[in-house]
């Protein structure tokens, strides 16, 4: 059963391309229905997999939290706008609340008290975790003292890191993301307008070299003390895609677990120097193409949705309006702990559960000799077909076939730049969303929605409500291949 | 002799507070400001005043 598959081999996936390829090469066939991907070192899968940052599967089951308390920055990139938030780097949109280590903390109880999926506490800003660094630790102390169990992470664009590494390694910090987007200083110097270093502000190829010397730096410190480090690019067309292979390369060779290549997000109205100049993102096919280029996609990370820097939840949810500030109790009675902890043991035997309930599924499958078919599937987490078709706000893509199911993106439902309101406009905006995926897999779906979605082709099942999505892919797909009259009459 | 921060244009990073060598700037009431009696414009310390070295915005530590 092959593990990986290339997608871009797959005529289906063409399709695809059209949707909203983000992150991206793919974690091959869905992360459950293997120990993990297959060239990631077991030793590095087994402190992940809880991560949903890293995990497909985990963004199933685990949250995540990032708080915004690192405002000052240390650089300037040109897609960035430090009056409103980073749109790259992991947080689009802007970032409605600037918390005090103190404030922060205390929100992190709160969610931690009403959250037993969290698993991972990050600081990615709004400015730089690494430079803006007593705010940073000051914010990971408070957490370490009262939630031991919480995973810590942070991001940066390096320059500060080497700095640090020694704190990074006493507070058990195990995962550091560093931004990198080129190993070329007269690249960097279209990305990096200044560089501030040393007490002096550095310009152009001079600022651009310091910085991504001690990247370079950054990463094999890390490296070299255990810490796990993920490099993210930020794709800029025209600007750095030429070196994007050698990146992958040579980040790869220096030790970095994950490398994930993120498009470039570029409005006008973000009013950043690239949205301002007229500097566009990567189309899906550009990104798509460069992440194949790169290779080993199982270290690339389809799923990630590029959250923002408070961002609270699992899969594409935010919860962050429920955790504001002023909605905050004033003590937070108990932290939740054993929660998590029963919890964490539900899930590891839901996982198992599930991967076996996919591996006999696949068995049935694996006989049929047809083409890939794509689905989209309803999910409130947790692996299951368990949300309501009128409440899905995205839609998980899978892709099955003999060989197995493969996550192939998610697509979003409820795109803010789409105006539109009321039933008939979330149903067409669904349609666009779900252009060449023929098939849906939801918890319930009235009779209205369900005939109209099949009057542009698109079949809602909600007869395996609440199955495993594998489990239910396969036996959909070997259920439509049983014997070629049976594919006929259904397909 | 001092420096001084345009409010309306700061961003409130607090980048300025982390690299001025006189601690003459701080977080006071909703803005940053730098006080006038500490602020030496990092005379002898730095080649240029590091507020304005740091600062994301343009002309916003300026000379007051
Ligand atoms: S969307 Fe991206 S940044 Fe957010 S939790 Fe998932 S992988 Fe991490
Ligand atoms: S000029 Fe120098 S001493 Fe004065 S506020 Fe700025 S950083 Fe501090
Ligand atoms: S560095 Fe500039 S923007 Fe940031 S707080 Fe100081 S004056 Fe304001």
């Amino acid at each position: 059963m092959a593990n990986i598959i290339s997608l871009g081999g797959l005529q289906v996936a063409s399709r695809d391309e059209l949707g909203q390829a983000m992150g991206g090469g793919c974690t091959a066939s869905s992360c459950g229905t293997k120990a993990g991907p297959a060239d990631m070192d077991p030793a590095i899968w087994a402190k992940v997999k809880d991560h949903p940052c890293y995990s497909e599967e985990a963004h199933h089951y685990f949250a995540r939290m990032h708080v915004s308390v690192a405002p000052a920055c240390n650089i300037q990139c040109n897609y960035c706008n430090r009056k409103y938030d980073c749109a790259n780097e992991s947080r689009p949109g802007v970032v409605s609340e600037r918390l005090t280590p103190e404030q922060a903390a205390r929100k992190v109880l709160a969610v931690a008290a009403e959250v037993p999926q969290l698993s991972v506490l990050g600081i990615a800003g709004p400015g730089d975790a690494a430079y803006d660094w007593k705010k940073t630790k000051a914010t990971f102390d408070l957490v370490q003292a009262q939630l031991p169990d919480i995973k810590l992470c942070l991001s940066s664009n390096g320059l500060a890191v080497p700095d640090h590494v020694e704190e990074i390694v006493a507070m058990n910090i195990d995962h550091v993301t560093l931004t990198i987007n080129t190993l070329d200083p007269e690249v960097g110097a279209k990305i990096y307008p200044w560089v501030f270093f040393r007490g002096k502000r550095h310009e152009g190829v001079e600022g651009a070299a310091i910085l991504l010397a001690r990247q370079m730096e950054a990463l094999e410190m890390l490296v070299a003390r255990g810490v796990l480090v993920k490099v993210n690019s930020v794709l800029i067309p025209g600007i750095n895609e030429a070196g994007m292979v050698e990146l992958n390369r040579i980040v790869k060779a220096k030790g970095a677990f994950l490398h994930n290549i993120m498009p470039l997000i570029s409005d006008p109205a973000h009013g950043t120097h690239f949205g301002l100049t007229g500097q566009r993102g990567p189309t899906a096919a550009e990104l798509r193409a460069v992440q194949d280029q790169c290779g080993d996609g199982a270290n690339l990370m389809k799923h990630c949705r590029q959250c923002r820097a408070d961002a609270v939840g699992m899969l594409g949810e935010d919860r962050g309006q429920e955790f504001t500030l002023d909605k905050l109790p004033e003590t937070i009675a108990e932290d939740g702990e054993e929660k998590r902890a029963a919890y964490r043991d539900w899930v590891a035997r839901e996982r198992a559960d599930r991967r076996a309930a996919a591996e006999a599924a696949q068995a049935e499958a694996a006989f049929v000799a047809a083409p890939p078919l794509l689905v989209g599937v309803c999910t409130k987490g947790g692996g299951r077909i368990n949300q309501h078709f009128g409440h899905a706000t995205e839609f998980q893509i899978y892709e099955v076939d003999a060989a197995g199911v493969r996550f192939v993106t998610h697509r979003r439902a409820d795109n803010y730049c789409v105006g539109g309101h009321g039933e008939g406009d979330r149903l067409s905006e669904i349609i666009r969303t779900l252009e060449g995926v023929p098939v849906v897999l939801c918890a319930r779906i009235g009779e209205a929605p369900r005939a109209k979605m099949a009057e542009v082709g698109i079949e809602v099942i909600d007869a395996c409500a609440m199955d495993y999505i594998e489990t239910a892919l396969l036996d959909l797909y070997a259920e439509r291949h049983r014997t070629p009259e049976a594919g006929a009459l259904i397909a | 002799m001092s420096y001084r921060i345009v409010t309306p244009q700061c961003t409130a990073c607090g980048a300025c507070e982390i690299e001025c060598p006189s601690s003459a700037i701080g977080f006071t009431g909703a803005a940053y400001s730098i006080d006038a009696a500490l602020c030496t414009e990092c005379a002898g310390r730095f080649e240029t005043p590091q507020c304005a070295s740091v600062c994301p915005v343009p002309q916003t530590c300026v000379p007051a």
